[in-house]
């Protein structure tokens, strides 16, 4: 009983981790805002799902297990909803995608400060 | 297997920090300490389990409610209208570095 | 590169209090690690928010150099870098800190208070007189703000309220339904944090800024009306002030009976008991005015706004920012 708990647990913390760090990963090295959020969004939401599930199957006690679950209920809630709202005001403000390479003045210069600014021009 | 999913997820931190120091706008700042106050809350919670003191668990809520109160309230104020005159009656932030 | 946007340097700034909190907890400090959780990171950063959206985005370029301050800066933390060289290392035993009074708190503390958490013993009762004067700075500061913010009500309602386009609140529906859902949690989990304090990480300064914050979340999603009809500004006030009177009319109690001020041992006829029932009044003290304050601070910010965009909008040729 206890080598399946810890391989179970162990099973969810790593894929939980990995998915954590691509996440991260994607945050730091996809192009504009809007893939940005969509690699962390998505990620975040399953990774902390998957880590705080491990860590329910080690946890010793009901009160640590029923903590657990309510960080588990805020992150699954609340995740979702700061990504819908941030796309929103991010597109509302006039931040546009980086599209293709002829499309937008954006890819003209990637790197470059516009704090979001309206560019409706 | 719960050290190497601290490690991992302090490396997640490093990450998002740097996306929030290299900007380029001011919603990659906000989704990146956003996405730093989730992985706070793993890294308190694991931590707790690593040190065996799972009362820590009880800052890891606080964060999980603050985080989303902060990042509710920075939207809140980047969509308001003084904002946006701002940004536009200003020149664009580039210029300035 | 140096930033000139307060906003994302209140960005920076949470993120340094996040970090800091997980070092907190990383040395195995949990209620400091709570309250640079609830305080640092939550807390400030919304009042910087506030703040920013009074005073504007940008900061204003200075014409000269800094380059004295600079200099003066560098050589402080020379200083201070130079100092920690003296120091005793990181966790030895001989360290005077814990020769001094910690034996006493850690030996002593479970036959005199009987509360499980050290830290809620040595704040709210060897130390309660040095937690008083904390309460006071904190109600100070509300009464500053108050004094050098607050616009007159009367010039308020007179003026016609500002039309607020719809459009910025149906945006927000589903962060409203989201925000409404999680009310009861954040203000049951900040109860939890003001009674649990004798036991665990908690009391009343965190618990305080848990229910200002989701106080101000409410004012923000909801409109500044809304808030106002829930709490008024004068009930505010008033109750600001009741937290510190509930603080020092315990000691004064003690006083009567005839112990030393603050000496809980005097409130009931069994000190453990007496000790018990000051610790949980002088935290809900706690509790109340760091609430209050803290409110009162957001509330006098935004209605200042208010006014000055009432005045932009009576003459709109005035408003540069």
């Amino acid at each position: 009983m206890d080598l399946v708990i810890s391989i179970s647990s162990g099973i969810c913390l790593l894929l939980g981790s990995f998915i954590c760090v691509s996440g991260s990963i994607g945050l730091l090295r996809f192009p504009d805002f809007y893939t940005r959020m969509h690699a962390t969004s998505v990620t975040e939401t399953s990774g902390v799902a998957l880590i705080l599930i491990g860590l329910m199957i080690l946890s010793p006690d009901l009160l640590v297990f029923a903590k657990l679950v309510m960080i588990l209920l805020l992150g699954l809630l609340i995740g979702p909803t700061t990504g819908h709202v941030l796309a929103k005001a991010a597109y509302h403000n006039g931040l546009k995608p980086k599209l293709t390479k002829s499309g937008n003045e954006q890819s003209s210069v990637p790197s470059s400060e516009r704090g979001g600014d309206i560019s409706k021009s | 297997m719960i050290i190497a999913a601290t490690l991992a997820i302090f490396c997640a931190m490093i990450l998002a920090i740097s996306r929030a120091f290299m900007g380029p706008t001011l919603y990659d700042r906000i989704l990146a300490v956003n996405s730093l106050g989730t992985k706070t809350v793993l890294l308190i919670a694991l931590l707790g389990f690593v040190m065996g003191r799972p009362e820590f668990l009880d800052i890891a809520i606080v964060y999980a409610l603050i985080n989303f109160i902060s990042v509710i309230a920075v939207l809140r104020y980047s969509d308001s209208n003084q904002f946006k005159e701002n940004s536009s009656e200003n020149e664009p932030i580039g210029k300035e570095r | 590169m140096l930033l000139k946007d307060l906003f994302a340097v209140t960005m920076l700034l949470s993120i340094y209090g996040l970090l800091s909190a997980t070092f907190f907890v990383a040395m195995d400090a949990v209620d400091v690690a709570f309250t640079e959780a609830s305080v640092g990171a939550g807390i400030s950063t919304l009042l910087l928010l506030v703040v920013i959206s009074v005073t504007g985005r940008r900061e204003r370029r200075v014409r000269h150099k800094p380059y004295a301050a600079l200099f003066v800066v560098i050589l402080t933390s020379m200083l201070l870098v130079f100092g920690t060289s003296d120091m005793p290392y990181f966790g030895s035993a001989d360290a005077p800190i814990h020769n001094h009074v910690a034996p006493r708190y850690l030996n002593d503390s479970m036959q005199e208070i009987n509360v499980p958490n050290i830290v809620t013993a040595v704040l709210a009762s060897y130390r309660a007189f040095d937690t008083f004067g904390e309460v006071v700075v904190i109600f100070t500061a509300g009464i500053g703000v108050l004094a050098l913010m607050s616009v007159s009500s009367k010039a308020l309602s007179k003026s016609q309220p500002l039309n607020r386009p719809r459009g910025l609140y149906e945006q927000h529906l589903v962060i409203r339904i989201v925000a409404k859902t999680l009310f009861p949690f954040i203000f049951l989990f900040a109860l939890y944090v003001q009674f649990h304090g004798d036991f665990g990480p908690g009391g009343g300064f965190q618990a305080g800024v848990i229910f200002a914050a989701a106080f101000i979340l409410y004012a923000m999603l909801f409109g500044l009306d809304a808030a106002t009809k829930v709490i008024k500004p004068a009930v505010i006030e008033l109750l600001a002030a009741l937290g510190v009177l509930l603080y020092g009319s315990v000691g004064i109690v003690t006083l009567l009976n005839g112990g030393n001020f603050f000496d809980y041992d005097y409130l009931l006829a069994d000190p453990i008991a007496g000790q018990h029932l000051g610790i949980l009044i002088i935290e809900l003290g706690v509790g109340i005015t760091v609430t209050c304050v803290m409110i009162m601070i957001c509330f006098g910010f935004s209605l200042r706004r208010r006014a000055y965009e009432q005045k932009v909008a009576i003459r709109p040729k005035e408003g540069a920012v």
